[in-house]
């Protein structure tokens, strides 16, 4: 399944996610999930929202560059070697290369969610979803 | 020690007959050779004929540099190309650089006026120099070799980089005097520490500094930590190289050559001359040369001139340090620079909106990161993955070391965090003017 994610650019440096946060806060939004990828200069914000669209506007208006994406996304079983079955060995065997991914539980009990991007998400999701 | 004493300590009076004579003579010259100055002094309404007083310069037509672009590369030039015996160039970062080509005596005229700037800064045959200026089409190092030669002094040519081995060289060689730009003598410094020498030990006593913009305190930072005394050097590629004007050791200005050299300070907005100690932009005629003689070359730099006799005993007036420029070129290690052409390869790159800034560092300008342009993320280039903005970093800054030649640090920046400013945006800010964050 497809699922929104929002990205947003941030400065590494104090106060940032304050502010990122904040602007959803006041637009009364809920984050289901936070991935950060930085380095000494910047840092990519990856969120998970209850209310994408709405997120995305409140951090435009509070002046920060953002994007949404259509990221792939999974079920996984909260089992040992849940992650590894469901989602990294058929992706490992069909030769797709995963860019990033994080995961968390989901709101369903005995299931996390696991968000990707891969180097071919069409054939990801097609694999994905025969699981 | 003064080099030309009939010269350098001439009475006003009589080097303001000569230059007149010799304005007279460089104005027909040029008028007769070069069609663009025939063009530009008619269209000023003025013959040769006219120039009766030295007041009459400011009749002349100004020479930009944009002229040097339009008449590339020789079409500024008074002699055959058989005449012609060298040609340097400057740095010419995008576009066409400027060519400077001389004639035998350009080239021994130009070497007399180094010699004599390095005995006015103190040198003399007894000395070793280590020319650590770079050799090539830049004026800089085949200048001060060929001056020093002249001069007697015992030359290293050892050009620019290898730094370790160039403080191999001047500790084994006894070097007492280098020539190179201000950053590179802090580098050396620097180099030096990590090498465990202590150049305070050594024979070194004299630098003769030039070619990008430097303050006091970093003349005193450099003389502290060398144990040396530092003295400017100014040149232009455009009027000759290095050479146009030199600090003696009572450290009071420059002194220019004025035997060849005729300077006027103008406001840069009206071109309007200003009188000896206003500050302003610093025009340059050459009254000397050969092979391609210039009119009031705008050089942009701003000074001031001091007309007082020197505590060394010349008459030939002073100029200050250079507090600046009159548009916003940067000097980074010796290559000039315009916001404009950083801009201009910005945006070659898809999606990237001219928001930036230029970060210098004039009291340290020697490391690595002695310049930073920080540019705005904006929607066009912002990607969620990280390998991808890596990428756009390094794109970046590689084409800005292919296209321009400098090494610069590229660090991305929220959008609005730079400065936005009612009509021309300020492109170039010191790391001392940036906001605490």
């Amino acid at each position: 399944m497809k699922i929104k994610q929002v990205s947003v650019f941030a400065e590494n440096q104090e106060g940032r996610l304050q502010a990122i946060l904040q602007a959803l806060d006041t637009a009364s939004v809920n984050l289901r999930a936070v991935s950060v990828s930085e380095n000494a200069d910047f840092g990519i914000v990856r969120m998970i929202m209850d209310d994408p669209e709405k997120g995305a506007k409140a951090l435009k208006k509070s002046g920060f560059t953002e994007r949404t994406d259509n990221m792939l996304s999974a079920e996984i079983p909260d089992i040992p070697s849940g992650l590894l079955n469901t989602v990294v060995l058929p992706l490992a065997e069909a030769g797709i290369n995963i860019v990033y991914f994080y995961a968390f539980m989901d709101q369903k009990p005995g299931t996390a969610r696991i968000v990707l991007k891969t180097s071919d998400d069409e054939k990801a999701e097609r694999l994905l979803s025969k699981k | 020690m003064i080099r030309s004493p009939k010269t350098e300590t001439m009475s006003r009076t009589d080097l303001e007959s000569f230059q007149l004579e010799q304005l007279k003579k460089t104005v027909s010259y040029v008028f007769e050779r070069v069609p663009f100055y025939k063009n530009a002094l008619k269209k000023n309404g003025v013959v040769p004929e006219d120039i009766k007083t030295l007041k009459d310069l400011a009749r002349l037509p100004f020479t930009s540099k944009l002229d040097f672009r339009d008449n590339y590369p020789l079409g500024l030039t008074c002699v055959p190309r058989d005449e012609i015996v060298r040609v340097h160039s400057s740095s010419g970062t995008t576009g066409k650089p400027v060519i400077a080509p001389y004639t035998q005596k350009d080239v021994d005229v130009w070497a007399e006026l180094i010699a004599r700037s390095l005995a006015c800064a103190g040198m003399t045959r007894e000395d070793v120099l280590q020319n650590a200026y770079g050799y090539g089409l830049f004026t800089g190092g085949l200048g001060l070799h060929y001056g020093a030669e002249r001069l007697g002094a015992t030359v290293v040519p050892a050009s620019t980089g290898n730094t370790k081995r160039q403080l191999m060289l001047l500790q084994d060689l006894g070097t007492t005097a280098i020539s190179c730009t201000p950053s590179y003598a802090l580098i050396m410094h620097e180099t030096a520490i990590e090498m465990g020498i202590d150049i305070k030990k050594t024979a070194l006593r004299l630098g003769i500094l030039g070619a990008e913009p430097w303050s006091e305190n970093m003349r005193i930072d450099i003389e502290n930590k060398l144990g040396i005394t530092a003295l400017g050097i100014y040149g232009l590629t455009e009027i000759v190289g290095p050479g146009v004007a030199v600090e003696c050791p009572h450290k009071t200005g420059m002194h220019i050559w004025e035997d060849n050299f005729l300077v006027e300070i103008i406001d840069p907005a009206t071109g309007i001359q200003l009188p000896y100690g206003q500050e302003g932009e610093l025009v340059i005629t050459t009254i000397n040369k050969e092979a391609q003689p210039i009119l009031r070359f705008r050089t942009k730099d701003l000074t001031s001139l001091n007309i007082e006799t020197c505590g060394c005993g010349r008459t030939m007036v002073r100029m200050s340090r250079i507090t600046g420029r009159s548009d916003d070129m940067i000097r980074v290690r010796g290559v000039s620079v315009f916001p404009s052409q950083i801009e201009s390869v910005l945006l070659t790159v898809e999606g990237i909106e001219p928001q930036y800034m230029i970060v210098v560092d004039r009291q340290n300008a020697f490391s690595s990161d002695e310049l930073e342009v920080w540019v705005e993320v904006s929607e066009g280039i912002f990607s969620d993955e990280m390998t991808k903005m890596s990428a756009l970093q390094t794109t970046l800054q590689r084409e800005l070391d292919s296209v321009l030649g400098i090494k610069a640090r590229i660090k991305l920046v929220e959008p609005k965090k730079l400065a936005r400013t009612e009509g021309k945006a300020k492109r170039v800010v010191d790391r001392s003017e940036l906001p605490k964050t």
